[in-house]
């Protein structure tokens, strides 16, 4: 009698399989066309770091006071600064950091006296050389580009693909 | 000179040739959007609408490549073997009934040679496991050839069921005979024992253990690559059909409508609505259930499909002597 009653457990239980599989057959998928769309990341997202802007002066508030420079573990930040015209203290104009030895630990983020930095929502880095891992934050705030701070789901297009 | 017999008989080959190579690269595709809707993605989408011609671009790539036989292998039987797992299969279209007129030689023997000539297939494997001279391709072929001896008696006690109620092996009769209801609701238990047994018999999952890739990297075809590989992947997938089709044929009225009614669609329309359906379910099978240890194997076969098997013939053959 176990044998028929094994049968027939096991027999269903196998139809029930069928049945889940079946379901997801027309499930939404959940697949992103990278290079066609592109996901929002999460505000938890840690990518290099870069300066902030402020809305009351337009640009970062590094005083270039060197915390970061000095707690960072891996010696990845190399900050300069210069004595501001016609006001008080300094400001950096010269914020590089080496991309390839950084190990996303946060400590600059958190030492910042002034809150300057934060993770940018930077993932598509692509380089060839070491060279390529070094980026001049200062340079990247003037030019506007803190593009990764748009939406970056973008709508169907082939353009994207050259912007990629 | 050539009879209009063996002329027929040697277009029919060549189109079956032609259709085998089609539908391969079709099935292929469709495996791949089947597994992935099934696992949430979309499966292949690039080349062609939908991904349609991936698997054309995957076979020229094939074609393309480089045969390397093995130092210490068994050169002409490594080399036969592929030929030998594909030839079979394109014999058992001689026979297969697409349309009331479609078939290429109607023959009284049609079930027969279908499964003697996919009986083949097994040879193949072992000369193509051995002749590799590698461990995993052995332990493949051995494992082919204990699981087809295994399933094919479930095989043919299932179809011997539909053949003792039809009192023919030719495939036109027993078509023909399902002109008012198909034999899956006289035969329920032979349809399912049948189709259990022909995955089996074409070495697909759930009972894909000849190939198992996480314990025999490939299986038998583990030494080889470029078109020696592609036949075996062709062989495969028009084995797939020819299972298929003889389920559709023997159980679900052939080129015949349901009870019937043909609803206007020529016969070759049911044929292969009917066929792409029940290869459709054992792809979703594949991709709902894991493989099966060899023991499992051996012990549903042996202690559950044929004794249920050999009752059900032997409960077909009272009921017919009694009715």
């Amino acid at each position: 009698m176990s044998y028929v009653n094994e049968l027939l457990v096991g027999g269903w239980s196998l139809v029930e399989g069928m049945k889940v599989t079946f379901r997801r057959l027309f499930h939404p998928l959940v697949t992103v066309q990278y290079p066609r769309k592109r996901l929002e990341m999460t505000t938890s997202y840690r990518g290099h770091i870069e300066l902030k802007t402020f809305a009351e002066t337009g640009t970062h508030k590094c005083i270039s006071c060197g915390t970061c420079e000095k707690m960072c573990p891996s010696g990845v930040i190399t900050v300069k600064g210069e004595k501001v015209v016609g006001g008080k203290g300094k400001a950096a104009v010269y914020w590089e950091i080496d991309f390839s030895k950084c190990s996303l630990c946060g400590i600059c983020v958190e030492s910042c006296p002034t809150e300057t930095l934060q993770y940018s929502k930077e993932y598509q880095i692509v380089g060839e050389t070491r060279a390529d891992c070094v980026f001049d934050l200062i340079a990247r705030l003037t030019n506007g580009a803190q593009q990764s701070r748009e939406p970056v789901v973008e709508p169907k297009g082939k353009g994207a693909e050259a912007s990629a | 000179m050539f009879g209009s017999d063996a002329f027929r008989l040697i277009i029919g080959l060549l189109l079956a040739f032609g259709f085998a190579q089609v539908n391969a690269l079709f099935l292929v595709w469709l495996e791949r959007k089947v597994a992935g809707h099934i696992q949430l993605r979309p499966g292949p989408m690039e080349v062609g609408p939908h991904g349609l011609l991936q698997t054309l671009c995957d076979g020229v790539k094939l074609i393309g490549k480089e045969l390397i036989i093995p130092f210490k292998a068994d050169t002409k039987l490594f080399l036969l073997a592929p030929v030998l797992v594909f030839g079979p299969v394109l014999m058992a279209f001689l026979v297969l009934p697409f349309g009331p007129t479609m078939i290429i030689r109607d023959m009284n023997v049609g079930v027969l040679l279908v499964f003697a000539f996919s009986t083949f297939t097994v040879l193949a494997i072992l000369a193509g496991g051995w002749a590799s001279n590698n461990k995993y391709a052995l332990l493949g072929a051995i494992r082919s050839v204990a699981q087809n001896v295994a399933y094919e008696i479930p095989l043919l006690l299932s179809v011997m069921s539909v053949c003792l109620v039809v009192h023919s092996l030719s495939f036109g009769d027993i078509v023909q005979a399902q002109s008012k209801v198909w034999f899956i609701f006289i035969q329920p238990l032979a349809a399912l024992i049948y189709l259990i047994a022909a995955t089996a018999e074409t070495n697909r999952a759930p009972f894909d253990i000849p190939e198992a890739e996480s314990e025999l990297i490939a299986g038998f075809h583990t030494e080889y690559s470029g078109m020696g590989f592609g036949l075996f992947f062709l062989a495969e997938y028009t084995n797939m059909f020819v299972v298929c089709a003889v389920a559709t044929s023997l159980f679900l009225g052939g080129w015949q409508g349901p009870f019937g009614f043909s609803l206007m669609l020529p016969g070759i329309v049911w044929f292969m609505i009917k066929t792409y359906f029940l290869i459709f379910v054992i792809m979703w099978v594949r991709w709902t259930f894991p493989r099966v240890r060899f023991d499992q194997l051996m012990n549903f076969s042996w202690k559950v499909l044929i004794p249920l098997s050999l009752a059900n013939l032997m409960l077909t053959a009272v009921a017919l002597k009694l009715f």
